[in-house]
């Protein structure tokens, strides 16, 4: 078992990570006792186990992922999401709270075309396109907040290890903030001033996702920007 | 109206100390630069400068393939335009898909299908654009090599990167890395594609006469190139990467003087 490239370095597809009987994590692949990267991305060694974690590509879904998306078309028993994936969402009526059984009324009082609504994926495979569910705490429409858009490789980043990252992010800016593994974040903030600062850091984490020291510099850059408008505050009142 | 005339055969492809007429020696390259992630609506994009080569690579994908009836049930398609700028050539080239063309779109196709891993993509589609701005001969190899860069930059899993380079017969003599002039009036031009880990050629066509031992010579030189090629694309893509990280500090530093 040999490291042959440094772990936390940005690798290439094709280069060389190890030699030997490692466990092949995502985007790894073995080519003889060899072990290629298979992404741009950053080498992580986790135990015995050799992963690389993308910077690019856009989002693939699984089962169980909290997703958000924008209803495109309405069908008879339910609606069409771009779920911002390859692969066009479906959200079945029987998939929505409320009471079973045929329903008269227009599938268009819950769900309107441009609606966003955020989901859970209840079901996925090579197949057949993804199903949606709204049934669960938090999930449906969703009618006031602030709608970020980044790349899905970046949302890993964006939680941090165990949270780090998005728990730091809240308390900080003060904001409701939920993550859509699809690269679609929501923002609620009890002012527009605090919504902008979480839009800010959440656009700062895209850009320097395969940095050193994000946490420490998106927490010093939200403080700096709190007094910024506390500046401000004072010499407008 | 005045026609502009013919571009001249040069007398000579090789000159009597024996370099060509771009002042290469024979078993050299022309000089190449490499960008990554040059486009910004792209999922990756590439551009490359071989000679007078001037080509961009756009990526588009896995996105939901249209027409429907395209997509095949257990991998990604790969679809391939290249195409040449009606002003790339000295004389206007009809923006019309050309017969070579075609085939070129094909061929570049062909070479990088085999590393990418379409089978993680079902039913999707993956669109490779490879656009000539300025062409100087052996752009079929410098646009596998943008396009399988600009692929890497999508973050489309793929085995590793494509590199492609010309080999050729110029006055009797074995030839790396062919420009226009020599690949019009030399005798041979073998553009050649390799994957360097695999040891995969994806690409190898001929024309022209070579005997078997000068094919032998010279599709060995064709393979080394491709190597040094593809150390420059793994170092361009991540320079992209690199010189993002060192951004942060500056940006720091430049507050403390203010």
């Amino acid at each position: 078992m040999v490291l042959v490239a440094e772990p936390k370095q940005v690798v290439a597809p094709g280069e060389l990570l190890a030699e030997g009987d490692h466990l092949l994590g995502d985007n790894a692949y073995r080519l003889g006792t060899k072990i290629f990267s298979d992404s741009i991305g950053i080498l992580e060694i986790d135990g015995n186990r050799v992963f690389v974690v993308p910077l690019k590509g856009g989002y693939i879904p699984r089962a169980g992922d909290l997703v958000a998306g924008r209803i495109v078309d309405i069908g008879l028993s339910g609606w069409s999401v771009d779920i911002r994936a390859p692969y066009e969402a479906m959200l079945p009526a029987s998939e929505t709270p409320g009471p079973r059984g045929p329903r008269r009324r227009d599938l268009s009082t819950s769900f309107d075309v441009g609606d966003m609504v955020l989901a859970e994926i209840l079901a996925f495979d090579r197949t057949r396109d993804p199903l949606l569910t709204v049934k669960g705490p938090g999930l449906g429409k969703v009618a006031s907040g602030r709608v970020v858009e980044i790349s899905a490789a970046k949302i890993p980043r964006l939680i941090g290890r165990k949270g780090s990252m998005i728990s730091m992010l809240k308390k900080e800016t003060d904001c409701q903030i939920t993550v859509g593994q699809n690269g679609v974040v929501l923002v609620w903030g009890k002012s527009p001033d605090a919504e902008r600062v979480a839009v800010e850091a959440i656009y700062m984490v895209e850009r320097e996702a395969h940095t050193r020291g994000l946490t420490d510099r998106i927490r010093d850059m939200i403080s700096r920007s709190k007094m910024v408008e506390q500046v401000a505050g004072t010499q407008t009142a | 109206m005045n026609k502009l005339p013919e571009p001249k055969q040069p007398e000579k492809l090789i000159d009597d100390k024996g370099l060509r007429i771009d002042g290469r020696r024979l078993d050299e390259l022309r000089p190449i630069k490499l960008e990554v992630g040059v486009l910004d609506k792209a999922d990756g994009s590439a551009y490359i400068e071989q000679g007078k080569n001037k080509i961009l690579a756009a990526v588009y994908g896995p996105r939901e393939a249209h027409p429907k009836h395209i997509a095949m049930p257990e991998r990604a398609v790969i679809r391939c335009r290249y195409h040449m700028a009606p002003f790339s050539v000295d004389e206007r080239k009809s923006p019309a898909p050309s017969r070579r063309e075609m085939e070129l779109s094909k061929v570049i196709r062909e070479s990088l299908e085999p590393v990418v891993l379409t089978d993680l993509y079902p039913r999707t589609t993956i669109d490779v654009f490879v656009e000539v701005l300025q062409s100087d001969g052996g752009s079929r190899c410098a646009g596998i090599t943008a396009a399988s860069l600009a692929l890497a930059d999508a973050g489309i899993p793929m085995r590793e990167m494509v590199a492609a380079c010309a080999v050729g017969k110029i006055q009797g003599k074995l030839a790396l890395d062919l420009s226009d002039a020599e690949d019009k009036y030399g005798e041979a031009d073998i553009p050649v594609a390799l994957v360097p880990n695999a040891g995969l050629v994806t690409l190898l066509q001929m024309d022209g006469h070579l005997t078997l031992s000068e094919f032998e010579h010279g599709f060995s030189m064709a393979l080394d190139a491709c190597k040094t090629l593809h150390g420059m694309q793994r170092e361009a893509l991540k320079k992209k990467y690199a010189t993002m990280k060192e951004a942060p500090e500056e940006r720091e530093e430049a507050e403390v003087v203010a």
